[in-house]
């Protein structure tokens, strides 16, 4: 045997690189590229963008291939594929905060925000005060029928009910109420409060129980995976300690998962304060401002807005564009305040 | 204040399994005791069953009877939070309240069960507590620092600190060290050395030098074989179990030749 080892070959461990600005000079060269296309045939602005797109992520493709290695051409491509899709995804969204921000923008003054739609003389300007009062009255009775109820049946799934036939039953159930459509939730509210007050019965309360038949099964969810993520050991910790359960619960399962429950709450806030179906049904259309939510008809910002588009002259159609992006400034501070909350309540790691 | 612990024929069970079948045994006032034996033979479950704190996972169930001075604590009228006010314990991980300071960590017992007391006193009882388990000096200036923001070592300090601040009369440490480097486990090591005046100790370890160098006392636990219950092979002063055991198994066990 005088089979002598022959060195494995070095694996080299370099290889040619595309320059760091590669990738603007692609873009800017499919730019150009399929700009053809719009000056010889006449092509509008979307079919030049797609154009280019393809152009780059096949320019940028080849030539990473040509220079670097197959694996590196591929990453090249799933990059640009990836970053596609991600300005597909975006764009809907840009250009839905711009039509909003636009058209809506001019509309907003003081008149705007602190006249309702009700009218003594033809000349008297109008604004949607009503409507933002019925939002904030009709969202803060959603809230407080919703949050105890949703966070105590999550305080029961997880603390007590762990796996048992009951909990399983209501986490199921709780999954298909996160499905129902809204308007069978309106539905729902409008026949019970017609059992309980007589036919006809109309009032703001009743789109608050409709839209907490919405917000619960959220903040089930919500808080039910907050309370799952305090670890056993804080609870057997406190166990230890000769806590009763109840109090474990409050002043440590409760208090640690506080940042995240508040924010669940809030994100469910943000998901029904949009709803107008349900609304339509049961809490009516009016143009005076109304604060009791027990008596009389209430209008919310998106049934105000649906109502405008109904009556469809360009004055209207002004007033929607300007109740919309009070609606959308609404929402957005509510996810603002979700995030301030949730990190002031996060638990510490002091590093 | 130190108490006794007697158990006599324990059998304990997750649902139908039995995990630890027929346990005797005496665990002296204000001395510690060790379980040692390897994994998955129940010492955890034995130490959790001395205070009542196996009940937390659903299904366990206990027969037999834990005398604690005198006092059954599975009598039919027992309550398990009082049973746990007196009989403290300290696990594994260290496991500080995330949401408090290292001063609330300490107070907690007294907080969470809304004792009220005065600003002194609380502070006293901080001060007492953080002494008595060695960690007031590297603390005393940042007491209002998240708890967690300490090394592992310090956590499992303060967690010690925090049991120790509702004065129970006896202090169950389930493999207080395992999580820790030599130098925490060292000081950990001590510290049960100086709580030993004052406070019954039984702690689970691994580790058999850990056992040698505390305890007065050690519990070898083993398995008949496997999926079998564990159970107490033998129990005696921790000099004798170390030196001269009275069962071969223990002695295999403790020179390394299995387990």
């Amino acid at each position: 045997m005088t089979t002598t080892l022959t060195p494995a070959p070095t694996i080299p461990l370099t290889h040619g690189r595309l320059p760091r600005w590669a990738p603007a000079l692609v873009a800017v060269i499919a730019i150009a590229a399929a700009g053809l296309f719009p000056l010889l045939l006449g092509w509008g602005i979307v079919p030049w963008v797609l154009v280019s797109v393809v152009f780059f992520i096949a320019g940028l493709t080849v030539w990473a291939a040509v220079v670097e290695t197959r694996r590196s051409a591929i990453d090249s491509m799933v990059t640009a594929l990836v970053w596609t899709a991600f300005g597909i995804a975006l764009v809907p969204l840009v250009s839905l905060l711009y039509t909003v921000v636009s058209k809506g923008l001019p509309h907003i003054n003081s008149t705007f925000l602190t006249y309702s739609a009700f009218r003594t003389s033809l000349d008297q300007p109008i604004g949607i005060y009503h409507a933002i009062i019925g939002t904030l009255v009709i969202t803060l009775c959603s809230a407080i029928i919703s949050v105890p109820t949703g966070i105590f049946a999550a305080i029961y799934l997880v603390e007590y009910g762990k796996g048992n036939k009951l909990a399983r039953g209501i986490t199921f159930l709780v999954d298909v109420m996160t499905g129902i459509p809204s308007i069978v939730a309106g539905l729902f509210a409008f026949s019970m409060f017609t059992a309980f007050f007589g036919a006809g019965y109309r009032a703001g309360i009743g789109g608050a129980v409709a839209l907490s038949l919405l917000m619960i099964p959220i903040v089930v969810r919500s808080t039910e995976e907050m309370l799952r993520l305090v670890p056993d050991d804080l609870r057997e910790a406190a166990y230890a300690l000769g806590t009763p359960k109840w109090r474990t619960i409050t002043k440590v399962v409760l208090r640690t998962s506080l940042g995240g429950i508040i924010t669940g709450v809030t994100l469910a806030t943000a998901r029904i304060i949009g709803e107008t179906a349900p609304l339509l049904l049961i809490a009516g259309l009016t143009t005076r401002t109304n604060m009791n939510p027990f008596d009389g008809f209430m209008t919310t910002l998106p049934v105000f807005i649906y109502s405008q588009f109904q009556k469809g002259t360009k004055a209207d159609f002004d007033l929607a564009w300007g109740t919309a992006l009070i609606l959308v400034i609404i929402v957005l501070l509510l996810n603002i305040a979700a995030r301030v909350i949730g990190k002031i309540f996060a638990p510490k790691t002091g590093r | 204040m130190a108490k006794s612990i007697d158990v006599s024929d324990l059998n304990i069970y997750y649902g139908d399994f039995l995990a630890v079948e027929g346990v005797n045994m005496t665990i002296k006032a204000k001395s510690v005791t060790a379980f040692i034996g390897p994994s998955g033979c129940g010492k955890s479950t034995m130490l959790r069953s001395l205070n009542r704190m196996h009940e937390v996972i659903p299904g366990a169930r206990v027969e037999g009877k834990v005398m604690v001075d005198g006092q059954s604590l599975y009598g039919a009228n027992v309550d398990p939070v009082a049973v746990r006010r007196q009989i403290g314990m300290v696990f594994q991980r260290p496991n500080p309240f995330p949401t408090m300071s290292i001063y609330e960590n300490v107070l907690a017992g007294n907080r969470l069960n809304s004792k009220k007391m005065k600003k002194a006193e609380a502070d006293a009882i901080v001060e007492k507590s953080l002494k008595g388990a060695n960690l007031w000096n590297e603390v005393k200036d940042r007491l209002g620092r998240p708890g967690m923001g300490l090394s592992g070592g310090q956590q499992q300090r303060l967690c010690i600190a925090r049991a120790i601040a509702v004065e129970p009369q006896v202090l169950l440490m389930d493999e207080p060290c395992s999580a820790l480097d030599p130098i925490s486990t060292s000081a950990i090591e001590d510290l049960i050395h100086e709580l030993k005046s004052e406070y019954t100790i039984v702690i689970v370890t691994h580790n058999m030098q850990q056992a040698a160098r505390v305890s007065d006392e050690t519990g070898f636990f083993n398995l008949k074989a496997a999926g079998q219950p564990g159970h107490l092979v033998e129990f005696n002063s921790t000099q004798k179990m170390f030196a001269n055991p009275d069962n071969s198994d223990t002695e295999a066990y403790i020179s390394g030749r299995f387990g």
